[in-house]
């Protein structure tokens, strides 16, 4: 979503874009005019009339997860986006039961918390998985 | 002579110069500023419905009809912007 039309970006879906991805942009590219949307997600830039790089991640229910707001030189990472879905999909399916420590991916170890876990992560996570 | 805008990743804008213009006065009550917040985690995303591009045809997006499934939503500067 940004503030410029559908139109323009069809253009940029067509003119560019699609020469990236082949079969073009594959979600719907929203239009934001004059930051309305933006501003309710309070990554609206008043002063230069733009969309920072807001990014939210939205569960089934329509309950806001996690968001990252970045200014505009610095991209994002996308793997980290997916990387949190799966995350907060494991926690959803485990009802809460199960928590994913940092550095957490697919395949790697949850916690369980609960009476027993307390002052032991030491003994079942180390700082080295953070960033393994 | 002005200066070239900077082909930056912000959207180039411009504005009114010179001398300032008097601002003409309302008689209606000047809405009150709302308090810029930002959204909570845990709480629900505010609803909302956007013209959009999607493959070729222009649509109407609501977010609450995707209730259901997972959605990522990214706010992105302007078209073309580089990054």
């Amino acid at each position: 979503m940004s503030v410029d039309s559908m139109f323009v970006h069809k253009m940029w879906n067509d003119k560019e874009l699609s020469k990236m991805v082949e079969g073009g942009v594959p979600f719907p590219m929203l239009s934001d005019a004059g930051g309305k949307v933006g501003s309710v997600y309070g990554i609206y830039d008043e002063d230069a009339g733009v969309e920072t790089r807001g990014r939210f991640i939205i569960d089934p229910d329509g309950v806001v997860q996690g968001f990252e707001v970045l200014t505009p030189p610095v991209g994002r990472n996308v793997a980290e986006t997916l990387r949190q879905i799966q995350a907060f999909q494991l926690v959803r399916e485990s009802k809460g039961s199960e928590a994913t420590p940092s550095g957490w991916k697919p395949g790697k170890m949850t916690l369980k918390p609960g009476p027993d876990l307390v002052g032991k992560v030491w003994e079942v996570w180390k700082t080295d998985m953070a960033s393994d | 002579m002005a200066d070239k805008p900077s082909a930056g990743c912000a959207r180039p804008t411009g504005g009114p110069v010179g001398e300032k213009v008097e601002e003409m006065e309302s008689f209606a009550p000047k809405p009150e500023k709302e308090e810029r917040k930002m959204i909570q985690v845990g709480k629900k995303a505010p609803d909302f419905v956007a013209p959009a591009y999607h493959k070729g045809e222009f649509t109407s997006e609501k977010l609450s009809d995707h209730l259901g499934k997972w959605v990522v939503l990214c706010f992105y500067p302007g078209d073309f912007t580089f990054v």
